[in-house]
């Protein structure tokens, strides 16, 4: 990856954060914006197409991709706030082009794909004046940040740099959560007995707040503490770092 | 056995219902993730371990056809006979016509998984040949009447109470105990025995080495050396997969399999066959037999990206670390080959009719193949066969063959409405101005979680109204 500090980058905002977690893409919008770098949202851009290329639905993927990769052609940073939206546009748009026209472009673009937090603390080294109440904080990694993106790190130096926030320590946190996309529909038993094990770690903890780099977990664990009546406050890093560290609004 | 999708949701919940055996499995899988990592304390050194490891075996299958020969001549040198089988059937055929040949009625069993594919215990049973396996934990399955439940621990998902107790059935005479080492100890009495009366011995083979036609067999209780040494005739029985190249190959195989298996620097026994016994030789069996297995590893060779599940070596990481494998346990996915390689491996040999819907038990995690020593991309490989079970260009027996016409529709819709600006644009609006109107159930999600609602306004509306640039 490059670490030049960029005059200005994408932002590909994702599905899941455009519908149902729409102030963690703008969090992470301003938190770029605030350290002098344009931001462009291309208001064409829907989704990467993950949730059909993971369930095997390759051409449905490809056209909903293909529509993406029109929009993102400046020679610049494609920043994403999920690492799993980020790890298919980086991993797997190459493999999903393959021997058609789009190829080159679809490799041109996965070169430029920067998972927000790696963008944080790796291009714009971030320093933060952490303006919020001391609290007990742990960090869900999830897979793809771990594994697919190996960035899993990012998130937990972010953290570390909200003086007020204690880190606190959940039982398995590398083990998956239980969303998987489509598998949480398709396994719902197994899924569901995941999550059920990674909200009761996670309560284990003492944590007043879960934060985590992608939305899909999120909804997942939050989902589970809501159903079950209780639990920490669940949010992406982007809304944690922006609303600690911003005085006005 | 077929696993079928209903057949698997019900073992699925049966197992996730069963809270000891879902305690036992993750006793034993902790335990086995934390000795792999121990033994593995630099990643770097761990990381070029595995590229040495995959580019061995990545390197034997692109030359695989010529490595048999090459094994076959030399082990034919060596005095070893070799046979070759398409099918588990004519595998059973051959092991028993072995058998015949020398007028044998009892067999003593080190741990084989092939033999597991091959059914053969059932079938030498059927043509009247005692079968005892020697290995503790197969030793207490074929007790109990059950297969492996995890392919290098295959008595995993039992407890020493329970192993105890069926002890206590099967052995009236031995006084009963929950001591791991009695029970260990009262097997090993009655093993004996049967080594020295057992006139064939059967064992499976983890490397054979082209270029001296060596058997290579790790293991750790020494069963499978008196296997292969006390009776007067050993048969060898294995995939075609399991060639590699050069001898010196062995030692970085055998570190990552021990390491990644068992978490152990190196096992108890290793053992190198390489001839029946030679003249003025004290031990050792006269015969030795190799059957060679292909059911249906020919067909996976085929195909350049799926071609990487052979490279497998058995070592049992991937379920170990599987979040999926911990919980539902090994009995669940119904076939011989559990966890994300079984995932893999079941579907491409036995077709995707029969075991497509292993595919969608996996949440694509990808700590299978954090952890797998010769780097099988198997979360690529499951999405692969996701895809080649919905469609039938696909190179996989029975592709298309889970095709549903409901689910194709609805992908083609999502497809439509996310790649066209303007639907997607009516599309999230409605979701958004209507959210209250949401629905609180959303299928199974809603079983343990709440449904999510949409947010009031979208982020392409937010970054609208706070001036982000359009383009």
């Amino acid at each position: 990856m490059n670490t030049a500090k960029p005059k200005q980058v994408y932002f590909f905002g994702t599905c899941l954060v455009d519908l149902f977690y729409p102030e963690a893409g703008l969090a992470g919008m301003r938190l770029i914006q605030r350290e002098g770098v344009d931001v462009i949202f291309p208001q064409g851009q829907s989704c990467c197409g993950q949730p059909a290329w993971n369930s095997g639905y390759r051409d449905e993927a490809r056209d909903v991709a293909a529509a993406q990769i029109a929009l993102f052609t400046k020679e610049i940073p494609v920043v994403v706030p999920s690492a799993s939206c980020a790890g298919m546009m980086q991993e797997h748009y190459p493999a999903l082009f393959r021997d058609t026209p789009l190829e080159t472009s679809a490799i041109a673009l996965s070169k430029r794909i920067v998972e927000l937090t790696a963008f944080l603390v790796d291009v714009l080294d971030i320093r933060v004046e952490d303006l919020g109440n001391p609290q007990k904080v742990a960090i869900h990694s999830s897979c793809s940040a771990l594994r697919e993106m190996q960035v899993g790190d990012r998130i937990e130096t972010l953290v570390t740099r909200l003086e007020k926030l204690e880190k606190v320590e959940q039982a398995y946190k590398r083990e998956c959560c239980g969303f998987g996309g489509t598998f949480s529909v398709k396994q719902p038993e197994i899924s569901g007995a995941m999550v059920a094990d990674k909200t009761a770690s996670i309560r284990e903890s003492g944590a007043d707040i879960l934060v985590s780099q992608d939305c899909g977990c999120l909804m997942n664990i939050a989902g589970a503490f809501e159903k079950q009546g209780e639990g920490p406050r669940c949010l992406h890093i982007a809304e944690l770092l922006w609303e600690r560290t911003h005085a006005d609004d | 056995m077929q696993t079928t999708d209903a057949g698997f949701d019900i073992r699925i919940r049966d197992a996730l219902g069963n809270e000891r055996v879902r305690g036992n499995f993750r006793r034993a899988m902790d335990g086995l993730m934390q000795r792999r990592l121990d033994l593995f304390p630099d990643p770097e050194a761990m990381e070029s371990l595995r590229q040495h490891g995959m580019c061995i075996k990545a390197s034997a299958l692109s030359r695989l056809p010529e490595l048999l020969e090459e094994l076959e001549a030399k082990l034919i040198a060596n005095g070893i006979r070799v046979h070759w089988a398409e099918t588990p059937l004519e595998a059973n055929q051959i092991v028993l016509d072995i058998m015949q040949s020398h007028g044998a009625t009892s067999m003593i069993k080190g741990k084989s998984m092939v033999s597991e594919e091959m059914g053969l215990n059932h079938f030498l049973e059927q043509h009247g040949i005692d079968v005892l396996e020697s290995d503790l934990g197969e030793f207490i399955l074929q007790l109990a009447g059950e297969p492996p439940s995890h392919i290098v621990a295959p008595a995993i998902h039992k407890d020493r109470y329970q192993i105890a107790e069926l002890f206590r059935e099967k052995f009236p005479d031995i006084p009963y105990s929950e001591d791991i080492d009695e029970l260990t100890q009262s097997a090993r009495a009655i093993l004996r025995d049967r080594f020295e009366t057992a006139e064939v011995g059967l064992s499976g083979v983890n490397f054979a080495v082209a270029e001296t036609g060596t058997l290579c067999l790790v293991e750790n209780e020494g069963n499978g050396r008196m296997s292969t040494t006390v009776p007067p005739v050993h048969i060898a029985v294995t995939g075609i997969e399991k060639v590699v190249e050069k001898f010196e190959q062995i030692p970085p195989l055998l570190t990552l399999l021990t390491r990644s298996a068992t978490g152990q620097p190196v096992t108890t026994y290793f053992n190198m066959i390489s001839s029946p016994r030679k003249p003025g030789e004290k031990d050792g069996p006269e015969e030795v037999h190799l059957v060679l297995l292909d059911n249906g590893r020919s067909g996976i060779y085929s195909d350049p990206e799926l071609l990487a599940t052979l490279r497998c070596i058995r070592c049992g990481a991937c379920m170990n670390h599987c979040p999926v494998y911990t919980r539902i346990g090994g009995h669940a996915y119904g076939t011989v080959y559990p966890g994300p390689i079984g995932i893999i491996f079941e579907p491409q040999k036995g077709g995707l009719d029969k075991y497509g819907a292993l595919t969608t038990a996996s949440s694509l995690c990808g700590a299978c193949g954090e952890v797998c020593p010769v780097r099988i991309p198997i979360p690529n490989l499951i999405n692969r066969l996701r895809y080649e079970a919905h469609h039938s260009n696909g190179v996989t027996p029975g592709s298309g063959s889970k095709h549903k016409r409901s689910e194709a529709l609805l992908w083609k819709a999502w497809s439509l409405l996310y790649r066209k600006p303007l639907l997607y644009r009516m599309m999230t609006k409605a979701a958004t101005r209507l959210r209250m109107l949401a629905p609180g159930k959303a299928g199974p999600w809603t079983r343990y979680r709440v449904a999510p609602k949409p947010a009031a306004r979208s982020l392409h509306d937010l970054a609208r109204t706070h001036g982000v640039d359009n383009e």
